[in-house]
C-alpha cells in the first residue's frame, strides 16, 4: 500500500510532529539532488549542470558533474539518485561501443535517445530514479534536446530543465527563450554567446534559491568543432 | 574476452533468435539462456537487463514510429507464426503489486475524446502532460497515429502510452505483412487488450481510445454495415481489461466535463466543421475546469481516406475570445433594456 509519504518531495524535511507509529522501509532509493538543463540553438546545443552532490541535509562533493560526454556529438545529463546514475551512463557507453562495433558508425542524438527510452523502460516495475535531458547535434548539424521521464517517457524539445530546481528554471526558460507569456516581443533567435550567459544566469539564481543546488557550474557546449566544456564557480553555501 | 561477459555480448544477440521465456504457453520448448527473476538477484552482470516484456523491447533501437522489418523478420521468422502473435511474457516476478514504493510521481491527467458521426470518426485531446502538480510538458502528443487509418488516443502514464502505441504499431505491421490486409479496428484493440492482459494488477496505467476505418478487404469478420456505411471503429481499450465498442468515448480526469457538451451535441448527422466545433469546445471546456488538463487541443479526423490533422490551437486564445463575446453580450443586452 503506498502511502502518500512516498509522493512527498524526495529528499526534503519530513514534518516534525508525531503522526503515530511509522513502519519504516529500507528503500532502495536515495536522492542526492542537482540540477540539468539543456538548450539547443541553430548549430550548436548547451547541456549544464551543478556539481553539487548532496544527500538530506550533507553535501558528499562539490565536484561531482552530470553531464556525462556519450559521443563527439552527444552529451547526457543526468540528475536524482547517484548510483542509478551511474549504472546507466556505464550501460549507455557499453551499448554505445556494441553499436559501433556491429554497426561500423556512431550513434546519432536521435538514436540514444530512443535507445536511452527502451533502457528506461526495461525497468518499468524498478525504475531507475534518474531524470535524463540529453543534448546533441541531430544529422543535419542542429541543435537538439531530448527530455526524459524516469520511465523512459521522452520528447524532443527546445530547452528543457531537470532536477531538484527544475521547476523553478523551467518558467525562465520559457520566457527568456521560448518567449512565452509576453505580448508584442519581437523573436530574435538565441545566438551561442547569449545561450552561454543565459546559462550562466539561470544557474546563480537557481543556486541563490535551491539547497540542493550550487558549488559549480559546469558548462558543455556541443557545436560541430567539438565540444567545449567550462567551469564556473557558483554560491558554496 | 572481458567486453563480452560484462556486456554478455553473446547472450544478448543470441536471444533475439531465440525466445526468452522460461515456460512457453501452448506446449512448444525453444532452448534459450534467459534467466529471469529478480534485476539485483541475477549475477551474470549489470548489463543483463530484465525485460518485463522481452521479446519486444530486447530489438536494435527502432527509428520512432518506424517498423525495422528485418531485424523483426529473422527474429520471429523461425517461431510458429500463432505463438509470436499470442505470445505474452509468462513470468513476471513483480506482476502481482510493486513491491519498491516510487519515490517520484508519474504523469497523468488528461482529456481526450473521439466520436462517431456520418462523415468519419473525429478524435481531439488536450495536449498537457502533468506530474502530481507540475505541468511536465505543456506541448506532448497525445494522439499518436499508429497507420494511415487508424489513430490511437492515449491516456494514462506517458511511457507506457508510447511504448504500447510502438508495440502496437509494430505487431499491426508484421500482421499486414504476414497476411496480406490489415487488421481491422476490432482486432487491433483485441490485440493490445490481450498484450496489456498479463500487466493486470501492476501499476501499468493505459487507457487508449482507437479510432480506425477498415477497409473492405478485412475479411469475413468485417462488420460492413450497409445501412448506415459504417466502416469506421471506434474502441476503448484499458489495462484493467476493459475492451469497449462505442460511438462517443471521452477518458480522462477531464472527461466528465467533455460529455456534458458531447452528450448535448453530437448526433450522426453532423456536417464535418459542426463535429470540429463540437469537439473543440468539449475540449476547451474540460481545461476549462479541470487542473489537470490544459494548453493547446489536437484534432484529427479519420474518413476513408485516412487521417488528416488540423493545426494544434491554443487554447488561452479561445479563452480571450469568450470573453470578448461576453462583454459584448452584456453591453448588447443592456442597450436592449434602456431601449424599451
Amino acid at each position: 500500500m503506498l502511502s502518500s509519504q512516498h509522493f512527498g518531495d524526495p529528499g526534503k524535511m519530513k514534518d516534525y510532529h508525531y503522526t503515530g507509529p511509522v513502519e519504516h522501509k529500507f528503500s532502495p532509493y536515495a536522492y542526492n539532488g542537482g540540477t540539468v538543463l539543456a538548450v539547443a540553438g541553430e548549430d550548436f546545443a548547451i547541456v549544464a549542470s551543478d556539481t553539487r552532490l548532496s544527500e538530506g541535509y550533507s553535501i558528499h562533493s562539490r565536484d561531482s558533474p552530470k553531464c556525462y560526454k556519450l559521443t563527439d556529438t552527444t552529451v547526457l545529463g543526468c540528475s536524482g539518485f547517484h548510483g542509478d546514475c551511474l549504472t546507466l551512463t556505464k550501460i549507455i557507453d557499453a551499448r554505445l561501443k556494441m553499436y559501433k562495433h556491429s554497426n561500423n558508425k556512431t550513434m546519432t542524438s536521435g538514436a540514444i535517445a530512443a535507445m536511452l527510452s527502451t533502457i528506461l523502460y526495461s525497468r518499468r516495475f524498478f525504475p531507475y530514479y534518474v531524470y535524463n535531458i540529453i543534448g546533441g547535434l541531430d544529422e543535419e548539424g542542429k541543435g537538439a534536446v531530448y527530455s526524459f521521464d524516469p520511465v523512459g517517457s521522452y520528447q524532443r524539445d527546445t530547452y528543457k530543465a531537470g532536477g531538484s530546481a527544475s521547476a523553478m528554471l523551467q518558467p525562465l526558460l520559457d520566457n527568456q527563450i521560448g518567449f512565452k507569456n509576453m505580448e508584442s516581443v519581437e523573436h530574435v533567435p538565441l545566438t551561442k554567446d547569449k545561450a552561454v550567459q543565459l546559462v550562466k544566469d539561470v544557474f546563480i539564481s537557481a543556486a541563490e534559491r535551491d539547497v540542493y543546488t550550487g558549488d559549480a557550474l559546469r558548462i558543455c557546449v556541443i557545436t560541430k568543432e567539438g565540444i567545449n566544456e567550462e567551469n564556473i564557480p557558483l554560491r558554496k553555501d | 574476452m572481458a567486453l563480452q561477459d560484462i556486456c554478455n555480448f553473446q547472450s544478448v544477440f543470441e536471444d533475439r533468435l531465440t525466445t526468452e521465456y522460461p515456460a512457453v504457453p501452448h506446449g512448444k520448448k525453444i532452448a534459450s539462456s534467459y534467466v529471469s527473476g529478480l534485476p539485483f538477484s541475477n549475477n551474470k552482470s549489470l548489463f543483463h537487463f530484465y525485460i518485463p516484456v522481452a521479446e519486444y523491447l530486447d530489438e536494435s533501437p527502432i527509428q520512432f514510429g518506424q517498423i525495422s522489418t528485418v531485424q523483426n523478420c529473422s527474429a520471429v521468422s523461425s517461431e510458429d507464426p500463432f505463438l509470436t502473435s499470442s505470445s505474452l511474457p509468462t513470468c513476471l516476478p513483480f506482476a502481482s503489486s510493486q513491491s519498491v514504493p516510487l519515490p517520484f510521481p508519474m504523469a497523468h491527467g488528461t482529456t481526450t475524446l473521439a466520436f462517431m458521426f456520418q462523415g468519419g470518426v473525429m478524435a481531439a485531446a488536450d495536449t498537457r502532460s502533468s506530474c502530481s502538480g507540475l505541468v511536465a510538458c505543456p506541448a506532448s502528443q497525445k494522439i499518436l497515429p499508429i497507420h494511415s487509418h487508424l489513430v490511437g488516443l492515449t491516456s494514462g502514464t506517458s511511457a507506457d502510452c508510447a511504448l504500447w502505441k510502438r508495440i502496437l504499431a509494430r505487431e499491426l505491421r508484421l500482421y499486414q505483412l504476414r497476411h496480406g490486409r490489415r487488421l481491422s479496428t476490432s482486432g487491433a484493440a483485441k490485440l493490445l487488450s490481450h498484450m496489456l492482459h498479463p500487466f493486470k494488477g501492476t501499476e501499468l496505467c493505459v487507457a487508449a481510445t482507437l479510432c480506425g476505418w477498415d477497409g473492405g478487404e478485412t475479411g469475413p469478420g468485417s462488420r460492413g454495415e450497409t445501412t448506415k456505411n459504417q466502416m469506421t471503429e471506434l474502441f476503448y481499450v484499458c489495462s484493467d481489461g476493459t475492451r469497449l465498442r462505442g460511438m462517443l468515448f471521452s477518458v480522462g480526469s477531464g472527461s466528465p466535463y467533455a460529455y456534458s457538451i458531447l452528450d448535448q451535441g453530437v448526433h450522426w448527422g453532423l456536417s464535418v466543421d459542426e463535429a470540429k466545433s463540437i469537439a473543440r469546445e468539449a475540449v476547451y471546456r474540460a481545461t476549462y475546469r479541470d487542473a489537470y488538463s490544459g494548453n493547446c487541443v489536437d484534432m484529427y479526423h479519420i474518413t476513408s481516406k485516412g487521417w488528416t490533422r488540423r493545426n494544434r490551437e491554443d487554447l488561452k486564445e479561445e479563452y480571450y475570445r469568450e470573453k470578448e463575446r461576453r462583454k459584448h453580450e452584456k453591453t448588447e443586452r443592456r442597450d436592449v433594456t434602456f431601449s424599451d
